[in-house]
C-alpha cells in the first residue's frame, strides 16, 4: 500500500487517539441518525441530528487535525474551519425548518408542542377566542399535545 | 501503519454509511415534507462526516475541500427549502 512509508511515521499514541476519536464520533452519528429514524413526532425528531452536527462533527474533525498534524507538514487547522462553519450554520437551519414545520402544522391542524410564553399561541386566531382572555388560550394551546400522549 | 487502525476506520465508515441508510429510511417514509428535509440535512452531515474519514483513510488532504462545500451547499439547500416550506416559494 501506498500509505505504508508515511503510516510507519504516525506513532502509536496518536495512532489510538485518532483511531477512538474517529469511533466515537461515527458511534455519535450512528445514534443521532437513528434517532432520527426512531422517534415519534416531528418535534422530537427535530432534536436528533444535532448531535451528529455537534458532538460527531467536533470529535471526527479533532481527529482529522491531529492526524494530519503528526503524519503532514505542520499544524493542520484547516479542519477547524468545516467544524466552526457547521457549528454556525447548522442552528440557522434547524430554527428555519423548525419555524416552517410549526407553521405547517399549525395550519393542517397537527398536534404541536405547548408554548412557552403567553405572547404565542398555538391555535389560528378565532374572533370569540381572541376576546376570551390568556387561561383559555392556554387551555387551548396544550390540549393537543395531551390528546396525542 | 498498524492494520488494526485500517479496521477501526473501515468500522467507522460502515457505521456512518449505516447512519445515512438511516436518514435515507427516513426520508423515504416521511409522514411531512418537513421530515424529507431534516432527512436530507442529516444525510449533509453524514455524508461530511464519510468525507473526512476517508481523508484519514487515504491519506490525502483532497477530501477536505469535498466536506467542506457538502457542508457549504448543505447549509444553503437546507435553509432554502425550509423557507420554501414557510413561504411556497423561496425568493419573494
Amino acid at each position: 500500500m501506498s500509505t505504508e512509508s508515511i503510516a510507519n511515521e504516525l506513532p502509536l499514541w496518536a495512532q489510538i487517539l485518532v483511531a477512538a476519536l474517529v469511533l466515537g464520533g461515527a458511534l455519535i452519528a450512528l445514534l443521532g441518525s437513528l434517532g432520527l429514524l426512531r422517534l415519534k413526532s416531528y418535534f422530537e425528531r427535530v432534536h436528533s441530528p444535532s448531535i451528529v452536527a455537534t458532538m460527531g462533527c467536533w470529535l471526527i474533525m479533532h481527529a482529522t487535525w491531529i492526524y494530519f498534524s503528526v503524519s503532514g507538514q505542520g499544524f493542520a487547522m484547516h479542519a477547524f474551519l468545516i467544524a466552526v462553519f457547521v457549528a454556525v450554520t447548522v442552528p440557522i437551519t434547524t430554527i428555519f425548518l423548525m419555524r416552517a414545520a410549526l407553521f405547517r402544522s399549525r395550519r393542517t391542524g397537527d398536534p404541536v408542542p405547548p408554548t412557552l410564553s403567553n405572547l404565542v399561541r398555538n391555535e389560528p386566531l378565532e374572533e370569540d377566542e381572541a376576546r376570551s382572555g390568556e387561561t383559555a388560550s392556554e387551555e387551548t394551546a396544550t390540549e393537543p399535545a395531551q390528546l396525542r400522549n | 501503519m498498524r492494520p488494526w487502525f485500517y479496521w477501526v476506520l473501515g468500522l467507522a465508515l460502515l457505521m456512518l454509511i449505516a447512519a445515512m441508510g438511516c436518514a435515507v429510511m427516513r426520508l423515504l417514509k416521511g409522514p411531512h415534507a418537513q421530515d424529507r428535509v431534516l432527512a436530507l440535512d442529516c444525510m449533509y452531515l453524514n455524508g461530511m462526516l464519510i468525507m473526512l474519514v476517508m481523508g484519514i483513510t487515504y491519506d490525502s488532504t483532497n477530501y477536505f475541500e469535498a466536506a467542506l462545500l457538502i457542508a457549504l451547499f448543505g447549509c444553503v439547500g437546507s435553509t432554502a427549502m425550509a423557507k420554501f416550506l414557510l413561504r411556497g416559494e423561496v425568493i419573494e
